[in-house]
């Protein structure tokens, strides 16, 4: 399976966007985590904005940078929303108000606790009618995305938008799911090469044994956060050599995605 | 696409164990909703509740993966045989070659909303509460790929509604790519306080058993369910009925309302028809997603009359089955494969006096004669829309 990579989406602590964050995977520049500000996008009316959670904003944010960066029309565009678990800070607090004497749950918290809501809201936000997924595969979610992205492609043919994400449990899940930090990350992926393409990806099952060299304090990120174990496949993109990057896959297995930068 | 034989399946509903029961239930329109008395819940609404989900017993090396929603995912795999023709499936195919792709919206979240009512004093939950196998999104295909020793690709879909209908794509793309020889498809939800109280919110739960496609229909009745296929390329096997097509759509119009005219729903309609190569007027029959809300089934019924015109029958078989949620799909996917099979076309239940501002021939008794190729909706939350097209092998 095969596609081009045409754009990229990333925000974590420390990683603002893909092209500031390109020489901090490289380790050519410090990765130095901060507070993370996640903004609404301005793509949605204002009431449907002030209704999104963490896990919406990022989805969103990454979604966009990559369709942006590869000068896709997102209203055309198929996508791939795949997450671990979804939005924690709404679960809670439904779990919360279940566990209450009321059990008054309010609607736009249980509209909002859809697996799918990050899907519904880039459809709102961007008027595509195309087909969309939203998958989990627990900590292995970013490469169940990239195989059904890739699947997806070699069927159809088509563009389309793959979007990992994940979000913090507040306390009390917290202590059973720690997710230190909101991260996300968005492959504009295309059949056919493009003059935005960046990267020729391929994927397959076959093992890897190298070791791309993701900064240090960038695998403790990878290691805590589902949707951070595509960022060596980012870094292999970051330092320009032909690479097999190994992709973190169900239980122990992992796929070989073999990067050749254009 | 290239059709794809459905070679084993099983099914639980409100309606009974397998697939005997659930086709007598269809025949003679006997629902199986009543009112709700499922665990604290106290809400005017029926529900159609598994009967025996709480005996069910995990095998003893996956108990960590205890949770109402395991348990009926358990009881369909020892339903029909599933159990024993997905192994023997693995012996043909091998471990590593059949995919695990299934559906379900709230997974095991009963046990988290169960937990957070047993917060000691610093508000932490029970030291044995186990989320990965529970309450995570993956646990359904996490469950079902260990209790069937299964390696190859496996992930959960959820998206809302749609989420047991979708998997069908994800299953036929897999296999067109080469990564499995077979897949395992379907879905699983289960009752839990989050839907019901959060249906209740939006004002969406009917007093009375739902009835779809009725001028009085006042909302849904929430249910819980499981079905399993098992689809294999076709050619080589004995199956009856092919799956033909999988057309999916998004409404891009709003979290929970459909789009008012069922653009998007019309979209997967023809989708599921391009696909297949299938010209509408011969689809015999189409099993709604009716889910008897005031807006879903006046926006379907716009999308079906736009897509097949006013003259192909059709029913909602969830004033039955209620609406089981994420596994509403594969649970109406398999009544109208038994449908085809049994050649009857099913009708609705509960329904009394038709909407007279619905166009479509909406069947409220079971009529003879059957179809051959028959199409299955389905359409969720985010503006999630999948239809399914099923044929009898030869049409």
């Amino acid at each position: 399976m095969k596609a081009f990579v045409d754009g990229i989406g990333l925000l974590g602590p420390g990683l603002p966007d893909w092209s500031a964050s390109r020489a901090i995977l490289t380790g050519a520049a410090p990765h130095v985590a901060g507070p993370m500000t996640i903004p609404a996008s301005d793509w949605l009316p204002p009431a449907e904005r002030r209704r999104t959670g963490v896990s919406v904003r990022l989805a969103l944010a990454v979604g966009r940078e990559a369709c942006e960066h590869a000068r896709m029309e997102p209203r055309s565009l198929a996508t791939v929303f795949t997450s671990s678990g979804g939005d924690g800070d709404n679960q809670h607090t439904i779990c919360e108000t279940l566990a209450s004497e009321a059990r008054e749950v309010s609607p736009t918290r249980f509209h909002n606790s859809v697996h799918n809501a990050p899907a519904g809201y880039w459809g709102v936000a961007t008027g595509s009618m195309e087909s969309s997924t939203t998958l989990s595969a627990f900590d292995w979610s970013f490469a169940a995305g990239l195989i059904e992205a890739l699947t997806w492609i070699a069927f159809e043919r088509q563009p389309i938008l793959l979007a990992a994400y994940d979000a913090p449990y507040p306390e009390p899940l917290r202590a059973f799911r720690p997710i230190p930090s909101p991260f996300g990350l968005a492959l504009a992926l295309n059949p056919t090469r493009s003059d935005r393409s960046i990267a020729e990806l391929a994927l397959d099952f076959a093992s890897v044994t190298s070791d791309v060299g993701l900064p240090q304090e960038l695998m403790r990120l990878r290691d805590a956060i589902p949707a951070a174990r595509g960022l060596p496949l980012l870094c292999a993109i970051a330092r320009g050599d032909r690479t097999d990057v190994a992709v973190e896959y169900l239980d122990g297995r992992s796929l070989r995605a073999t990067v050749t930068p254009l | 696409m290239e059709p794809l034989a459905l070679t084993a399946c099983s099914i639980v509903t409100c309606l009974g164990a397998g697939r005997q029961a659930n086709v007598a239930a269809l025949r003679a329109r006997r629902s199986g909703l009543a009112p709700c008395t499922f665990e604290t819940v106290r809400l005017d609404t029926h529900v159609g509740e598994v009967a025996g989900v709480d005996a069910v017993r995990l095998p003893d090396h996956l108990t960590d993966y205890d949770c109402r929603n395991n348990r009926l995912a358990q009881f369909a795999l020892d339903s029909d045989g599933f159990g024993e023709r997905a192994r023997a499936a693995r012996e043909r195919h091998g471990a590593g070659r059949i995919g695990v792709f299934l559906g379900t919206s709230t997974s095991g979240i009963l046990a988290t909303e169960l937990a957070y009512r047993h917060r000691d004093a610093d508000g932490r939950l029970p030291a044995d509460f186990r989320y990965r196998e529970t309450h995570g999104t993956f646990s359904l295909a996490d469950y079902v790929a260990h209790a069937l020793d299964l390696t190859g690709p496996a992930v959960v879909v959820s998206a809302a509604c749609a989420s047991s209908a979708k998997v069908f794509g994800n299953a036929v793309r897999a296999m067109a790519a080469g990564l499995c020889d077979a897949a395992i498809v379907g879905g699983v939800d289960t009752l839990c306080l989050t839907t019901l109280y959060g249906f209740h919110s939006l004002g969406l739960l009917s007093p009375r058993p739902c009835r779809p496609f009725d001028i009085a229909r006042d909302g849904i009745s929430i249910s819980e369910g499981a079905a399993f296929v098992l689809l294999e390329r076709a050619g080589s096997t004995k199956a009856r009925v092919n799956l033909l097509g999988v057309g999916e759509s998004s409404d891009a119009h709003h979290m929970s309302t459909p789009h008012p005219e069922g653009l998007g729903a019309r979209m997967s309609m023809e989708r599921a028809l391009a696909g297949a190569g299938v010209a509408p007027d011969r689809v015999g029959y189409v099993n709604l997603h009716g889910t008897a809300s005031r807006t879903n089934d006046a926006s379907e019924a716009e999308a079906l009359v736009d897509v097949f015109g006013t003259a192909t029958p059709c029913s909602s078989t969830k004033g039955l089955t209620g609406h089981a949620l994420g596994a509403a799909g594969a649970i109406e996917a398999l009544l109208t494969v038994f449908a085809l099979e049994e050649g009857f076309l099913p009708a609705g239940a509960n329904t009394e006096a038709l909407d007279p501002a619905l166009h479509v021939d909406y069947l409220v008794a079971p009529r003879s004669g059957g179809a051959a190729i028959a199409m299955s909706n389905s359409f969720g939350f985010g503006g999630a829309n999948c239809a399914l097209l099923f044929g009898l092998t030869g049409s």
